[in-house]
């Protein structure tokens, strides 16, 4: 009997200690990111993976509406509450540094040679002395997303490849009413998606340019090169007029409704085509330019270590980091959310490089530039008031980059001198 | 409590006066005085939302003061108030004189005029955003091109822009303006109608001698209320040009709209509050304008 109490004892006591031991090795570590139905789900997945794994681990995944995340994020860390690991836009890195919101990847686990050759080579913007700041899941890119139903109307067999075949082909596809006006366009234009993007990282460099220098913080288009782009761009409108400026009002708009033959749009749009009833597309690499060269765009989110992360909330947040960088992590966003993923090892794969949809996006990577924005959305509004100055006041294409140049170079003095 | 209990009738009146009016205070110095305060202080200083604040002194204001994209901004909002205000008020003066006179249906079309009123701004500026737009999908493009007229860029234009966005938006105030107009012409005695119908004065007699001279606080209140309205313009701009906000070229953007974008795209609240600050002193300027106006009476 006595024995039998002893047991009993004993046990409970084991149980008490075993109990309080796990409690002692599960670490909870929360994740932020912005809230879009994709990329939330694709998130749970990673997280239960990661979990399953690592049974000591927690991770608490909160999410926000786009138009909020800034602000909570900034109020939350230094107050030691909010995000271990967070997700934040590549072009807001360098905020986030200065304002010690986020800390270096530890180069033993994340050595910037191992990562500088594994990722895509527009990672390397996230690369701050000697240490990477935030890495990626996953990228997107940009394409020519083309009508199948309106190229075999106009019998146009297979996508432009260069950007003088996409004028010949845009002239097949736009059709006029009675009295000259554009009721179909060749080809969707507007600064105001992504063809500012195209501009800039694309057409310019076709021309024979390099839009910036000194690590972005010098704008070099206004020269002739840029001069060149820009008049290509506007040719569209003016020369061939297989176009029209906020023709539909927006040019996905155009282009789901059918009324477009070609979009250049980034990967982000798949979904949302994908979902249009009685579209039929197909996507291209974007067409190169005249003397062959290929250039894309590529922006991305990317995964940091906040300042809050410490011990062995550090350690933890560093091994989910290790996680959700990992290929298995890349196919499982390319699978649920559609976005590429940041490695050539998993984007590369036979299955993904030939896929119809994604493959144009993914062969894109290897030769894509990465703008290093210090205002997005101003520099955007620099380009658009480029194209309006020439449309609608009829400033010649000289002056209007030069005003544009100057402008846009303010921008990045006044970012960079505070 | 011998403190309480010593004070006269009137002294108690006054504490319990107190009592009662501390919670609005509170309210007001915690919800509106205190970031009010704040704003003024940012505006001397340099801030992106995650570092730390900077003092810069007047820089932002200096900057404010060599920006031609402001002194734009500023004029446009002076044109949607010199324009808008004006238009508004005609219009719902003619139309509320002779709603008012009309038995037929009155309460039907008074309740049409009033439903823009009601409507989301957002949703009626994208409306107004489509029937904007050229061939095949806007709706007066279309109009123009099955009589054969030419296309008129209404948004994608420097000089027909500001209207185009200030249509919607005096078309959404009308309402409230008819229905205030003609409570103020119900308030205004009979008698005197009376006495100028023996008199057998002609109409427009009494419309300049009776009617508008005994509207004058109603027009005053409209006018006092639809230029805070026309100064403070944001939503149908923005909903109307999102993809370029204020633009093309900044020919529509106001105030507000600029004070939005430095703040929440370009992270720049030192500037963005400047802004408030000189929205601010605009608002009190008018305002105190229009009071004086308004005790002249």
């Amino acid at each position: 009997m006595r024995h039998h109490l002893k047991g009993i004892a004993l046990a409970g006591l084991t149980s008490v200690a075993a109990l309080f031991s796990s409690a002692a090795n599960a670490v909870e570590i929360e994740y932020w990111q912005y809230f879009f139905d994709a990329r939330v789900e694709a998130m749970e997945t990673l997280i239960e993976n990661f979990e399953a794994a690592n049974p000591d681990i927690t991770v608490k995944m909160t999410h926000f509406p786009y138009a909020d995340y800034r602000t909570k994020v900034a109020a939350a860390i230094p107050a030691g509450e909010g995000p271990d690991v967070v997700q934040l836009f590549y072009g807001w890195l360098n905020d986030y540094k200065e304002a010690e919101l986020i800390q270096p990847l530890p180069a033993e686990t994340f050595p910037p040679a191992t990562i500088d050759e594994e990722f895509f080579p527009m990672v390397a913007a996230m690369k701050e002395g000697d240490n990477y700041w935030a890495l990626p899941t996953a990228v997107r890119s940009l394409a020519l997303f083309y009508n199948t139903r309106l190229f075999d109307e106009a019998g146009v067999e297979s996508p432009p490849e260069t950007l003088d075949e996409l004028i010949e082909v845009a002239k097949k596809l736009t059709k006029f009413d009675g009295a000259g006006n554009i009721t179909q366009v060749g080809i969707t234009a507007g600064m105001t998606a992504q063809d500012h993007h195209w501009f800039r990282e694309v057409l310019v460099r076709q021309m024979g340019g390099d839009p910036y220098q000194d690590d972005y913080k010098t704008v070099s288009y206004n020269t002739e090169a840029g001069q060149k782009a820009l008049d290509f761009y506007m040719s569209l409108v003016k020369e061939h007029k297989v176009s029209a400026f906020l023709f539909m009002d927006e040019p996905q708009a155009a282009f789901k409704a059918g009324r477009a033959g070609m979009h250049i749009d980034g990967s982000f749009r798949i979904g949302s085509l994908e979902n249009t009833r009685g579209l039929k597309w197909g996507v291209a690499e974007l067409p190169a330019g005249p003397d062959g060269t290929k250039s894309n765009y590529s922006s991305y989110w990317v995964n940091a270590i906040t300042t809050k992360a410490e011990g062995e909330k550090y350690d933890a947040s560093v091994k989910f980091m290790q996680y959700i960088t990992s290929d298995e992590a890349m196919q499982i966003w390319l699978d649920t959310v559609g976005e590429l993923p940041a490695k050539p090892s998993v984007g590369m794969t036979e299955a993904n490089a030939s896929n119809e949809v994604f493959g144009p996006f993914i062969r894109g990577l290897a030769y894509a530039h990465t703008t290093k924005f210090a205002n997005e959305s101003a520099q955007r509004q620099v380009l658009m008031d480029m194209v309006s100055r020439v449309d609608i006041e009829g400033q010649s294409s000289a002056d209007s980059i030069a005003a544009a140049a100057a402008e846009e170079q303010k921008i990045l003095d006044d970012y960079y001198a505070e | 409590m011998t403190l309480y209990r010593n004070l006269t009738i009137k002294q108690k009146q006054i504490v319990w006066a107190w009592a009662f009016l501390a919670l609005p205070v509170l309210f007001y110095t915690i919800i509106r005085f205190y970031p009010t305060g704040t704003a003024f202080v940012i505006s001397f200083q340099n801030w992106n939302l995650l570092g730390s604040r900077t003092w810069a002194g007047l820089e932002n204001y200096r900057e404010l003061w060599n920006d031609p994209v402001f002194w734009k901004v500023f004029k446009n909002t002076f044109a949607y108030l010199l324009i808008g205000t004006p238009v508004s008020l005609v219009l719902s003066f003619i139309i509320a004189y002779h709603l008012d006179k009309l038995r037929f249906m009155h309460s039907f079309l008074r309740m049409l005029y009033f439903l823009p009123f009601m409507t989301s701004a957002v949703a009626m500026a994208w409306v107004w955003r489509w029937f904007y737009q050229g061939v095949p999908i806007g709706l007066f493009n279309n109009i123009l091109a099955s009589f054969g007229i030419a296309q008129i860029e209404f948004l994608n234009s420097t000089t027909n822009a500001l209207p185009a966005v200030l249509a919607p938006a005096i078309w959404a105030g009308l309402g409230f303006q008819v229905i205030i107009f003609m409570a103020g012409l119900r308030a205004i005695p009979t008698s005197y109608y009376e006495a100028a119908k023996i008199d057998g004065v002609g109409w427009a007699t009494v419309l300049t001698q009776i009617t508008l001279p005994l509207l004058k606080p109603t027009m005053v209140f409209i006018v006092v209320f639809s230029s805070i309205g026309f100064l403070r313009i944001f939503d149908h701009v923005f909903n109307m040009t999102t993809n370029n906000p204020g633009g093309p070229l900044n020919a529509t953007k106001p105030l507000v709209l600029m004070i939005y974008d430095t703040a929440f795209n370009g992270f720049n609240m030192g500037y963005a509050a400047a802004q408030t600050v000189v929205l601010f002193t605009i608002l009190l300027v008018v305002s105190l304008i229009q009071l004086r106006l308004l005790r002249s009476e």
